[in-house]
C-alpha cells in the first residue's frame, strides 16, 4: 500500500509538470505529437528510476560539499546509456527528440528528486518515488502531445482523421505554451474539487 | 555577412527561448522583475560564450581525436559546472560589484539547459540557416552563442516587463501565476514567428 501511495503522489499531488512546473524545456519542446511526448517521458522515467536507485545507494559515501556534481555525473552516465540505446534500437525517435535526450541531464526533475528524496530514503522507496514522478511526467507529456497533435495535425497517435493540415500554430512554439497553460488550469480545477 | 546572418537568425528567427524551448525554467522563474531578468541574461551571456568556446575546443581537440565521442554529455556538463564555479570565484576576487549583481544567478546557470543546449547544438552541427545544416567554425560558434544569449535576454526582459504589468491586473484565480505567464509567452512566441523567413 505504501509503495502505491508513493506512485500516486508522483502522479497527482507532486505531478512534476502540472503542479511543480519543473522540466519545462522537454515538456514544451518534444510534445509535437502524443508518441513523441510519451517517448520523452519514458526516457526520463528510465533515467529517473535508475539515478534515484544509484544515488540513494551511494548517498552516504558522498561528502556533503561535492554532492551536486556527483549526482550530475551519475545522471549524465544514465543519460548517455539512454542516448546510445535509443540510437541503436529506436533511431527514428532518437532523430525527433534530438537535442532533448542529452538535455535530460539538466532536467530539474531528475536532480530535484535526487536532492529532495533519494539521498535520504531507502533504495526501494527511491525506486518507487522515481517511478511515480516519472509516470506523472510521462502522462503529462502524453496528454500535452495528444492535444497538440489533435489540434495541430488533426490526428490521434499518428492516425489522421481529417484531410489536409490542422491548425499549424499548435504544432509550433505558441501552441505549446498555450495548451500547457490551459492544461495546468484544468488540472488545478479538477484536483481542487477533489480536495 | 555570414556573422550578421548568424546573429539575426539566433536572436530573432530561431530565438532560443521562444522557438527552441531552451532555458524555459529560468524564463518562468526569474522573470518577475525587469532588473533580475537583466542580471540573469548578463550572467547567461557571459557563461554561454565561455562554455561554447571551451566545449568546442574539447570536442575537436580531445573527444574526436581520442574517439570517445560518447563521453560528450558527461564531459560537457562537468566543464560547464566547473566553469560556472570558476567564474564565480574569479568574479568575487576581481569585481565584487559585478559579483554582487550576478551573484545569485551564477549557480543557477549550471542547470540552465540553454547553456548545455547551445554547446551541443554547435558541435553537433545542428545549427541551420536557409534549411541546410551548417558546420560552424570557432569564431562563428562563439558569435552564435553570444547571439543566442542575447536572444534569451531580449525575450526574458520583454517578458518581465509584461509580467510587471500583469501583477496589477485581476487575473482569474485558476490562471494566477504560471498559466497566465505561459499564455503571455505563447503570444510572444506567435509574435516572434513573424520573423521567420527573414534569413
Amino acid at each position: 500500500m505504501g509503495k502505491l501511495k508513493l506512485i500516486a503522489e508522483g502522479i497527482i499531488k507532486n505531478n512534476p509538470t502540472f503542479v511543480l512546473i519543473l522540466g519545462m524545456c522537454p515538456t514544451l519542446g518534444t510534445t509535437t505529437s502524443a508518441i513523441n511526448g510519451m517517448g520523452m517521458g519514458l526516457a526520463t522515467l528510465f533515467v529517473l528510476v535508475l539515478s534515484n536507485i544509484t544515488i540513494s545507494a551511494i548517498a552516504k559515501l558522498i561528502p556533503e560539499q561535492v554532492r551536486i556534481p556527483s549526482y550530475i555525473v551519475v545522471i549524465a552516465a544514465f543519460v548517455t546509456i539512454v542516448q546510445l540505446l535509443l540510437q541503436a534500437f529506436l533511431p527514428s525517435l532518437y532523430e525527433t527528440l534530438g537535442l532533448f535526450i542529452p538535455l535530460i541531464v539538466v532536467n530539474c526533475i531528475v536532480l530535484g528528486r535526487a536532492e529532495a528524496y533519494a539521498n535520504k530514503n531507502s533504495v526501494i522507496d527511491s525506486a518507487f518515488d522515481g517511478l511515480g514522478v516519472g509516470l506523472g511526467f510521462t502522462i503529462a507529456l502524453t496528454i500535452l502531445g495528444f492535444v497538440r497533435e489533435l489540434l495541430g495535425s488533426g490526428s490521434i497517435f499518428g492516425w489522421k482523421f481529417i484531410d489536409g493540415d490542422g491548425i499549424l500554430a499548435f504544432v509550433l512554439a505558441p501552441g505549446a505554451f498555450i495548451v500547457l497553460a490551459y492544461l495546468i488550469v484544468l488540472f488545478r480545477k479538477v484536483t481542487a474539487k477533489k480536495a | 555577412m555570414e556573422y550578421i546572418i548568424i546573429i539575426i537568425s539566433a536572436v530573432f528567427v530561431n530565438n532560443i527561448l521562444l522557438s527552441q524551448f531552451l532555458g524555459v525554467c529560468p524564463f518562468l522563474g526569474v522573470s518577475k522583475k525587469v532588473n533580475t531578468a537583466l542580471g540573469m541574461s548578463a550572467a547567461v551571456t557571459f557563461v554561454m560564450a565561455l562554455s561554447t568556446l571551451v566545449t568546442y575546443l574539447l570536442q575537436y581537440y580531445v573527444l574526436v581525436p581520442l574517439g570517445i565521442g560518447f563521453l560528450q554529455t558527461v564531459s560537457f556538463i562537468l566543464v560547464i559546472a566547473g566553469l560556472v564555479q570558476m567564474v564565480e570565484i574569479i568574479l568575487k576576487k576581481i569585481s565584487p560589484a559585478l559579483y554582487q549583481a550576478l551573484g545569485i544567478f551564477l549557480p543557477l546557470i549550471t542547470t540552465n539547459c540553454c547553456v548545455l543546449g547551445v554547446a551541443l547544438l554547435v558541435v553537433n552541427n545542428e545549427f541551420t540557416f536557409g534549411g541546410d545544416p551548417h558546420m560552424l567554425n570557432l569564431g562563428q560558434s562563439v558569435v552564435y552563442a553570444v547571439a543566442s544569449a542575447l536572444g534569451f535576454g531580449l525575450a526574458i526582459t520583454l517578458f518581465a516587463g509584461i509580467r510587471e504589468q500583469l501583477d496589477l491586473n485581476n487575473v482569474p484565480k485558476a490562471f494566477r501565476g504560471v498559466p497566465i505567464a505561459l499564455i503571455v509567452a505563447g503570444i510572444m512566441a506567435m509574435a516572434f514567428m513573424g520573423f521567420s523567413g527573414i534569413v
